[in-house]
């Protein structure tokens, strides 16, 4: 404090504080994969279950214009708050906990899906659910076989912008201690400015959210074999 | 439910609101960091959104870029910037918020100008309008709501942002829920959750009907229209 105030300079600032530094990364290892693997099981979590929440809701939605109305403005709402904010509200009822941060991240998580599940129900022409009908599928085949095959390309690209958008919004979850590779995002900037735990952190985080992405790509290619056929 | 009760009293409290580092100052702050960060982001995303939807280039790029942005921790944004020799404080986050509000305005004007239909340039440049006057007379306003869209998402993402930057020591009503899980005070951390939550919602509400008000041609209630259950696509990301 002293010597800050008597101009001499920062230890921040004579220090060598590069921004990318390999041995940080192999002298911590340990603590970064713990971080890694608590931001994984959270946005695993909050993308499954906020999957299925969405889903029965996107069906009641579909079914009256009357519950659409209110799943949508609702989801809207949701959709506004910030993410501190609404972390702030949940810690009140369950503390400094990872539940705090997984209840905030399913709300989010549920507010792309349902928009994106009740687009994709939606989106399934009248005359190929009449036709279902005709040849005696009953609601629940008909659901499982017809209409949710053809609502998978906007039930993925759901899943796709919720997961991207969870591993982002982990790290929000430093407020309450447990924001995975955000930890590191405020442990750098906590620890005198250290630049390669903050990149560390950072980058971790872009890279976890491209690899989820192309795998969920993957998954939607596995899943719908007869685009590929119609492409080729 | 005391928390409720302390947030109520915290709110109520008229030194609150008014003493330094206040309500009144921190809430002033988040607006003209969120308002600067907005209009550098127009100021520079807006023609850059024109030049590749008028020329249909880069549209990829554009796309790319919003879904790149997508994947990148606004947390991870400010701490950057502000590990910068800029140093942490309301410069640093400006910049941070400014990089984060271009790809939903640059997203928006580029799929607004591409998507005026052909013949109406076509028409407007066989009627000897200089390419000038078919990028402003003619194309500006048929792309305007999707401009406005892109602005308005931006703002609203903005202003959700800024709440962040307390997290990396900046300013802003975001301040109070940190301070107030620092002092563990539920109530506190209540109270700054109300604020950012009112301020968010009523940002959105408020830029709805401005950007209502003032598109041309047919006028629906912007409220009206969630009804229609569209897909979250680019841009727009929970903050």
């Amino acid at each position: 404090m002293l010597s800050a105030a008597s101009g001499v300079v920062l230890a921040a600032d004579a220090a060598p504080n590069p921004w990318f530094d390999p041995s940080y990364v192999t002298s911590n290892w340990d603590a970064i994969l713990r971080y890694l693997g608590e931001h994984v099981r959270l946005t695993v979590a909050a993308v499954v279950l906020g999957a299925l929440i969405a889903f029965p809701l996107a069906l009641l939605a579909r079914r009256s214009r009357y519950l659409a109305g209110p799943v949508l403005g609702l989801s809207t709402l949701i959709y506004t708050i910030p993410s501190l904010a609404m972390f702030a509200f949940v810690a009140p009822v369950t503390g400094l906990s990872t539940t705090t941060v997984l209840i905030g991240l399913v709300l989010y998580s549920l507010v792309i899906l349902v928009r994106n599940f009740l687009a994709g129900l939606q989106s399934v022409p009248a005359d190929v659910r009449e036709a279902a009908r005709g040849m005696g599928y009953g609601p629940a085949r008909m659901l499982w076989q017809v209409e949710l095959p053809l609502a998978l390309p906007s039930v993925m690209a759901g899943l796709r912008i919720a997961t991207v958008s969870t591993v982002a919004l982990v790290t929000v979850g430093v407020i309450v201690g447990h924001g995975g590779l955000g930890q590191l995002i405020t442990g750098g900037f906590n620890a005198n400015f250290y630049r390669a735990e903050i990149v560390t952190g950072a980058l971790g985080c872009v890279v976890l959210a491209l690899l989820a992405d192309l795998l969920l790509a993957g998954v939607e290619k596995a899943l719908t074999p007869w685009t590929r056929r119609a492409r080729a | 439910m005391s928390v409720w009760q302390d947030a109520v009293t915290y709110l109520n409290d008229p030194f609150n609101w008014t003493r330094t580092n206040g309500i009144l100052q921190l809430l002033g702050q988040h607006l003209r960091i969120s308002a600067t960060a907005v209009l550098i982001a127009t100021v520079v995303a807006v023609p850059v959104g024109i030049l590749l939807g008028h020329t249909g280039r880069g549209g990829g790029f554009t796309v790319a870029l919003s879904n790149v942005s997508r994947a990148v921790p606004t947390l991870a944004l400010l701490t950057v910037f502000a590990v910068t020799p800029i140093g942490f404080g309301p410069t640093a986050t400006t910049i941070a918020l400014t990089v984060f509000a271009m790809p939903p305005i640059l997203t928006n004007t580029y799929v607004g100008f591409r998507g005026v239909d052909r013949d109406v340039v076509e028409a407007s440049r066989a009627m000897g309008l200089t390419e000038r006057q078919v990028v402003l007379q003619a194309e500006l306003p048929l792309a305007a709501p999707l401009l406005m869209t892109g602005v308005r998402t931006a703002a609203v993402q903005v202003v959700a942002t800024a709440t962040l930057a307390a997290l990396v020591a900046g300013g802003g009503l975001g301040r109070i829920i940190n301070l107030g899980f620092g002092q563990q005070d539920y109530g506190v951390v209540l109270a700054g959750a109300i604020l950012v939550a009112a301020l968010a919602v009523l940002t959105e509400l408020v830029l709805s009907v401005l950007s209502w008000a003032l598109t041309p041609g047919e006028k629906r209630l912007p409220f009206l229209h969630a009804r229609t259950g569209r897909p979250v696509a680019g841009g727009a990301s929970p903050l």
